[in-house]
């Protein structure tokens, strides 16, 4: 996702949760929210992982970020 | 009593369908017989790749004993749609045209149709009645082939995702991504050593003994019963509400006991066509594998191409790490890269890191998840890099992990920190290890001995949602239901963990495996999640028991339940002695106070516990004339969180080095100029036998998952990741030759060791 | 297709007969004819030992013996030996070594252990590993299964 964040690794965000987050994260870097969420779908995809300090989030727009929450969104990965 | 204060977890109770399974009772998918039932038989493409021009059944439908025939035209068609099927995400218009090809056949072996018949014998004569017109494309069996500009592209309608975001280049490259940190550049211009190679690794199958298996029964009602052997049979149920486009409400899926699966048996081959071919006859059908489709028509793990650069300071730190992998994802998209380029340099702490991965459409089966998926090509790779750069500075190899070795707080390079896990412990358990501080004696007889290690990691999944329902007996004795498939005694550790909670031995615990209409939604057995997640609601399962119980003694002692105390397996009421007892000891005698006592939990963990580090070694034998590797002795360490069960943690550890055995030195799928598997049968795809495998020692190292009451860490999956760089460094001491490919099997090794000669 | 043929045989001690075509297997007769699912297929072409009986005392792949070849013989399977109230030895190390995870593979190796242990009650290792070696099991690594195996014989030779 760097390539929408002109390279940028880490952005610092004011939300509350993950809906927030995004919505924030599209303002700034228009195609983000397209990136993380399927067409008009109000859902992460089911192919990305959201992990709010290293544990891993349900994936609900609703779910609940910390003042000094750090947020990853990662390739879902599926095992043996 | 063991040592970690536990009364029930650490000790090792006989598993509690063992003695089904040691007498031939227990029933597989295969041993499913219905009045009634007929026989399926899936017709296989004999092109790589081609054109479906036409299908004609008429002369096999005039055979006596044939009651139908399915193709493509059976299924409805899908729209393109990603699903979440508990851990494996798929795309299900490519798992439809999967099941039966529509249009295009893309692999030799893909379905093109199916047969049902009174005996197994009459569907296949019937198949070789089945004319199917197909127009021969070229086709590419080889990733970096199937990269290039020019290959024959699979997919027409595939556009290329470039860092996330979809091209409108048409290719075989179904996505390519990158993880990144700092400036490798600036990394390996501050290193004093630098080592970059390229490695391949071939395509090999999970090899579990048990083929596919499904049997359907579409009653008149319109409602699918299917009995299968699968490691997740809500994930079967989601298959076949999405492909045959039916409500969830008309599928139960029964699972039957699985003889294996190590990834490959989560997605749906057969069930969804034995369901057509009940529906059309009105007949319960059973469609089974032989051992030729199960290679050719299922779903084996990606071959890959890996170049890897890594970058070192004389005093042995790394400073930057860059690693290009492309792996074949196989017919349809979705090889295990992403989970390979989470686990290959993980292990270890590096300030500059870039890893790039490609998922690659090849005119083989598509791929599927084996066990860690895509960790072991990766380490493959990534711990030879490592055992060359500890050799090129004089570093013991143990020594220059352990002074990398990630701990609490590190990044990995995909980004998050890790939580508290055991990477250092279990190094240094390796290094102090009796295994590792004895001397390997040279061979008396002109072969050469050497030894290697290697590390590897794992994710582990410590989520998902498992769901529990128990109801107490009269005796204390406890009915405990469970969604999770077992495959390998994973009733034995949930119970124990039940047990553990409330004060009771593990036989007190009748587990049982149920359908999906008697249980919640559970996630598949699979991701090294299943001793986590369904122990860790067995726990909250307990836990509620115990409430309900004080609640229910409250009214039975005429005293307020709060006051009412749980300890070391006790109920007590102050220091009331009429008001004392075990939970088994008092469950038949609170009759009268509110009906049977039953509890029913569903949770979904937060997966915060992290990963699962292993490292291993090895002594092997090298026959200088033949290339023959023979392991002289082996030892896996591991961090396994705590052993809940540890005879079956050690069957863990000990049955992925023996797939990672086979890995190294013989598994692979040979393909012949016409992209057909020369090698299908047991005989030619060469599993270690007994004969080939010394026993294996193993060190379970304890380091507690703090996300998990009983501390679980998954086991199953990273001990297959560091074999087969464990036994290329063990190669490459006892002969001097550093292999690059796997498998090392006999010709290629000795065809590398004389050229170097 | 062809009629089919009669056969009597001696099943884990009972007189059995049955019908079936002369192109079945055994192993197909003892599963789909005659109900004894406990001898399983793992790969119908005599490598993986799945389906291992005792054929007149011998030990043979039930997937490569035609079932009307078993025709006046004498034939051990899985369900012959031991019961859940008395196991016999081999299956009761069996579960005290943990020897079997997924178990599809365990009736094969149980009857073939049986079929050394009658000839060879007091093997090595090496001898184990060789003996087993048609017998495939990818879940254990082998490990327990040996030392299930030398359990059993010393379990045996101390009854």
């Amino acid at each position: 996702m760097r390539n929408l964040t002109d390279g940028r690794e880490q952005i610092e965000v004011d939300a509350t949760n993950i809906g927030e987050l995004v919505a924030q994260l599209d303002a700034r870097f228009p195609g983000f929210r397209a990136r993380l969420c399927a067409d008009n779908e109000d859902r992460i995809r089911p192919n990305i992982a959201v992990m709010i300090d290293g544990r891993t989030a349900r994936k609900s727009m609703g779910e609940q970020v910390a003042e000094a929450s750090e947020v990853h969104f990662l390739p879902a990965i599926s095992g043996g | 009593m063991s040592t970690n204060g536990y009364k029930v977890i650490g000790s090792r109770p006989i598993r509690h369908d063992g003695v089904d399974k040691v007498t031939g009772r227990a029933k597989y998918g295969a041993d499913v017989q219905l009045t009634g039932m007929l026989y399926g038989k899936v017709l296989r493409s004999p092109h790589p790749h081609a054109k479906l021009k036409g299908i004609d059944t008429s002369k096999a439908e005039a055979l006596p004993g044939v009651k139908a025939i399915a193709t493509a035209a059976d299924l409805p068609q899908i729209a393109d749609k990603i699903a979440d099927l508990g851990e494996a995400v798929v795309n299900l218009r490519d798992s439809s045209n999967n099941v039966l090809a529509y249009g295009k056949v893309l692999y030799r072996g893909h379905a093109v149709a199916a047969v049902a018949a009174t005996s197994r014998h009459i569907a296949a004569e019937a198949l070789e009645l089945i004319q199917v017109e197909y127009e021969p494309l070229p086709h590419v069996t080889s990733v970096l082939e199937a990269m290039k500009d020019d290959a024959p592209i699979l997919h027409e309608d595939l556009k290329m995702t470039e860092m996330g975001e979809e091209t409108d280049k048409v290719s075989n490259i179904a996505n390519h991504f990158q993880h990144k940190q700092g400036d490798p550049e600036a990394g390996f211009t501050e290193a004093d050593m630098v080592i970059e190679r390229e490695f391949e690794t071939a395509t090999v199958h999970q090899g579990y003994i048990e083929p596919h298996n499904a049997t359907a029964e579409w009653n008149e009602e319109g409602h699918l019963t299917l009995y299968t052997s699968t490691q997740g049979a809500f994930s079967v149920r989601d298959q076949l509400v999405e492909i045959l486009q039916i409500p969830v409400s008309k599928v139960t899926v029964v699972p039957m006991e699985i003889g294996g699966g190590f990834g490959g048996k989560i997605s749906v081959y057969l069930a969804p066509v034995a369901a057509v071919l009940s529906r059309k006859t009105g007949h319960p059908v059973q469609m089974t594998m032989d051992r030729d489709e199960v290679f050719i028509g299922s779903g084996p793990t990606a071959a890959s191409y890996l170049k890897i650069k890594m970058g070192a300071t004389n005093d042995g730190r790394i400073t930057a790490a860059t690693a290009y992998m492309a792996y074949e994802a196989g017919a349809y998209p979705g090889s295990p890269v992403g989970a390979g380029a989470g686990c290959i340099l993980t292990p270890y702490r590096i300030p500059n890191v870039q890893i790039d991965g490609y998922d690659v459409c090849v005119n083989k089966p598509k791929s599927n998840a084996y066990r860690a998926p895509g960790a072991t090509n990766a380490a493959f790779g990534s711990e030879t890099v490592v055992d060359e750069l500890a050799e090129a500075l004089g570093i013991d190899p143990l020594e220059f992990r352990i002074k990398n070795g990630v701990t609490e707080g590190d990044r990995r390079p995909d980004g998050p920190e890790h939580p508290r896990i055991g990477c250092i412990e279990t190094t240094e358990a390796a290094k102090s290890s009796a295994h590792y501080g004895a001397s390997l004696e040279p061979s008396s007889d002109g072969k050469l001995r050497g030894r290697g290690v290697a590390s590897g990691y794992w994710f582990n999944f410590n989520g998902g949602r498992s769901a529990i329902s128990v109801s107490v007996n009269d005796d204390g004795s406890i009915n405990m239901l469970e969604g999770s498939t077992d495959i390998g005694g994973s009733r034995a550790s949930i119970s124990m963990m039940l047990a553990e909670t409330l004060g009771l031995s593990a036989k007190d615990i009748n587990p049982r495996v149920v359908d999906t209409d008697a249980i919640g939604y559970t996630d598949a057995t699979g991701g090294s999640r299943t001793t986590f997640a369904t122990g860790y609601a067995a726990h909250a399962t307990g836990k509620a028991l115990i409430c309900e119980m004080k609640k229910r003694l409250a009214q039975a002692w005429e005293v307020s339940a709060d006051a009412i105390d749980f300890k070391d397996g006790l109920f007590s009421y102050k220091n009331d002695e009429e008001k004392r007892g075990t939970f088994k000891e008092l469950s038949g005698k609170i009759g009268g106070t509110g009906g049977p006592l039953v509890a029913q939990i569903s949770t979904q963990p937060d997966g915060s516990g992290g990963g699962a580090f292993a490292t291993h070694i090895v002594d092997v034998e090298v026959d200088p004339e033949t290339g023959k590797v023979d392991i002289l002795r082996y030892t896996a360490v591991q961090d396994v969180g705590t052993a809940i069960h540890p005879s079956y943690v050690e069957g863990q550890l000990q049955g992925g080095v023996a797939q990672g055995v086979g890995w190294a030195l013989n598994e692979e799928y040979i393909y012949n100029t016409d992209g057909g598997m020369t090698n299908s049968s047991f005989l030619d795809y060469r599993m270690p036998t007994s004969l080939d495998l010394p026993m294996i020692e193993t060190i379970l190292v304890e380091v507690p998952n703090v996300s998990h009451p009983y501390g679980v860490r998954g086991v199953g999956e990273v001990p297959i990741v560091p074999p087969p760089a464990a036994i290329a460094n063990a190669i490459y001491r006892a002969t001097g030759t550093r292999m690059y490919e796997l498998p090392m099997s006999p010709p290629r090794l000795a065809s590398q060791m004389a050229k170097n000669a | 297709m062809s009629s089919k043929v009669h056969v009597q045989a001696r099943i884990n001690g009972d007189d059995v007969e049955f019908l079936c075509e002369p192109r079945q297997s055994l192993l197909e007769v003892l599963r789909d004819v005659l109900g004894y699912t406990g001898t399983k297929e793992g790969c119908n072409n005599g490598n993986c030992g799945a389906c291992s009986v005792i054929l007149e005392g011998r030990l043979v792949n039930s997937c490569l013996v035609f079932g009307f070849e078993i025709q006046g013989k004498e034939l051990q399977t899985i369900e012959g030996m031991g019961s859940p109230e008395e196991l016999h030895p081999v299956q009761q190390q069996f579960l005290e070594n943990a020897a079997l995870q997924c178990g599809i593979c365990t009736p094969g190796f149980i009857v073939s252990t049986k079929a050394l242990l009658d000839k060879n009650p007091d093997p090595t290792e090496a001898e184990v590993r060789y003996w087993l070696a048609g017998n495939l099991c990818r879940c254990t690594g082998y490990d327990k299964i040996v030392r299930a195996v030398l359990d059993a014989a010393k379990a045996i030779k101390n009854s």
